[in-house]
């Protein structure tokens, strides 16, 4: 599936829970019950995204041309929404993700339950993702 | 702890009170909204919100050297607020008032004026552990200018100052002790009679934070015999950017300006400037009129409420908490002195403080979390922060219900 097309999975979704917040609380906390364990030999200082008012952790690993990321959080919430970035950018290409277009949190009302501060720490994670797949290009294209 | 006579807790409406609080007639995420983030700032009668927009559009003008009608009147209605605040904390004069911000900027006028006056190096300066960034920061100011020592009161397991502790800090090179009298973490009210005592048995000066004793404790600084004391008056259902700093008239003489401009000065020529009388040499520029005119509404709102009856109140809802929360599966107390103001501070194992800040969000409860900008303290309990919530007189037992039953679905999704 591309970027898009997860974006509006994501959507429509959301838009089950009626915009009811501890229903989207609780849904976006389980999304984070659900990511992948993270090794915690990655749980590193060097893995932390800066400007999270929570600690998060985040690695990427280039498979097949493809991008995959694995992401942790001190707290339930901020990692259900960091599940959300890795739905939408595992199994893409660094192209793919560098062009993408994020528009899914203004479609759920992310800032309604996020806050100013949860935003700029999204916002740091979508960065950090973003350099990720600049990096993974950038050695793709030495490699051909 | 405060003590708690049926009579006195059941002399409150407090049904007629909620009424005189329009913010808290609202729903937030879909529920009446619970507001228990007191001890960051408590929400403001009317009284305090019309004198605020009646001054604004009967009178606003500046103060004391106009001659016009408005001037006056505004003078009039600003110096009354001093007389007030004279008379809440029982100063001797109304000199001894000094407007400023609020507690934070208090803090920084003594720090500056009196700490760069008289700390000499190798002098120390005494606070706490319990203490709020902001009574930390500005000495630390102070102590690397000066070459000085910063001394650190420990506290307890309970949260509880140590005083033997305290006594061993103390000696002739301490020269500025300064604590608050509540805590804005954990609630614990310090013995400050005893602390200024001791301090003052070393000729050292005392400095009191009374941010979360101000709308909570009786105050009486010449019994106390502090040097300073101050208040912010947003946490005592007034408006913000508004506080005093009170100061013993013999200190505050020689003391010298903290900001130079308009109002502090007596006389002005280019070769010398001579300053104005007390409190005014405090006071430069214009000052925040609007907001200590209303201020003083605030002040008449506790005092005719009664503050050993709001006192009483606070506290049967503290105990309620507690003994709800406490019996919540993996709920820890932080703080559990047995003097305490209504601040209550908890965590829960293994859920972050943010989870449950934001899930309690869900259902219109606000508490706060986070270290309160008491770092220190959240090293010594080996803990990143904690779920505060902080009660006010217009809060109920029907309130800390829904805080339970929201704590409770947290809780149960966990685990």
């Amino acid at each position: 599936m591309d970027i898009n097309d997860i974006q509006e999975e994501i959507i429509s979704e959301f838009s089950l829970l009626d915009s009811d917040m501890e229903m989207t609380v609780f849904y976006i906390m389980e999304l984070g019950q659900k990511l992948p364990v993270m090794d915690d030999a990655l749980k590193t200082e060097e893995n932390v995204v800066k400007g999270c008012q929570s600690k998060v952790w985040l690695t990427a690993n280039l498979d097949d041309d493809k991008i995959s990321f694995s992401a942790d959080s001190n707290t339930a919430i901020t990692k259900g929404l960091v599940s959300l970035l890795i739905r939408i950018f595992n199994g893409q290409s660094p192209e793919a993700i560098l062009n993408a277009n994020l528009y899914f949190m203004q479609k759920i009302g992310m800032e309604r339950f996020i806050g100013t501060q949860r935003s700029n720490g999204f916002a740091s994670m979508i960065k950090q993702m973003k350099w990720y797949a600049l990096a993974f290009k950038t050695k793709l294209e030495v490699k051909s | 702890m405060t003590t708690t006579s049926p009579a006195l807790s059941t002399a409150l409406d407090v049904e007629k009170i909620r009424k005189e609080f329009p913010i808290l007639h609202q729903t937030v995420n879909g529920r009446d909204l619970v507001y228990f983030d007191n001890a960051a700032t408590s929400q403001k009668p009317l009284v305090v919100i019309n004198a605020l927009t009646e001054y604004y559009k009967g009178y606003n003008a500046n103060i004391h050297r106009g001659i016009h009608t408005l001037a006056e009147k505004a003078t009039k209605a600003f110096e009354q607020t001093r007389l007030t605040a004279k008379e809440y904390i029982n100063a001797k004069s109304e000199q001894e008032i000094v407007f400023t911000r609020g507690v934070t900027e208090s803090i920084n006028l003594v720090a500056s004026s009196y700490g760069r006056t008289f700390i000499k190096e190798g002098d120390e300066i005494i606070v706490s552990e319990l203490e709020h960034h902001s009574n930390i920061v500005p000495w630390q100011f102070v102590v690397e200018e000066k070459n000085a020592v910063l001394k650190v009161i420990p506290v307890t397991d309970r949260g509880e100052l140590d005083l033997d502790a305290y006594r061993k800090l103390l000696s002739s090179k301490t020269k500025i002790v300064s604590v608050n009298h509540a805590s804005n973490s954990l609630g614990t009210v310090n013995p400050i009679k005893e602390i200024i005592r001791l301090a003052h048995e070393v000729g050292a000066v005392v400095f009191i934070d009374g941010a979360q004793a101000g709308a909570h404790l009786d105050i009486d600084v010449q019994d106390l015999d502090c040097d300073f004391y101050t208040v912010s008056a947003h946490k005592m259902y007034g408006p913000t950017g508004a506080g005093f700093l009170y100061g013993k008239k013999a200190l505050l003489e020689k003391m010298p300006p903290y900001q130079g401009g308009g109002e502090m000065i007596k006389e002005v020529t280019f070769k010398k400037t001579t300053y104005n009388d007390l409190p005014h040499k405090f006071e430069a520029g214009t000052p925040n009129i609007a907001d200590v005119v209303a201020f003083r509404y605030a002040m008449d709102f506790i005092t005719e409420t009664g503050r050993a009856a709001m006192a009483a109140h606070e506290h049967n809802l503290l105990q309620y908490a507690t003994e709800r929360v406490s019996r919540l599966k993996g709920v820890n107390l932080v703080g559990t002195a047995p003097e305490k103001v209504s601040v209550f501070s908890f965590t829960v194992d293994g859920i972050h403080p943010f989870d449950i800040g934001q899930m309690l969000d869900a259902r219109g409860i606000a508490v706060r979390t986070g270290h309160h900008c008491t770092q220190p303290l959240m090293d010594r309990y080996g803990i990143e922060g904690t779920v505060r919530a902080s009660f006010a007189v217009y809060n109920t037992k029907k309130e800390i219900d829904q805080l339970v039953e929201g704590l409770e679905r947290v809780i149960n999704f966990m685990k």
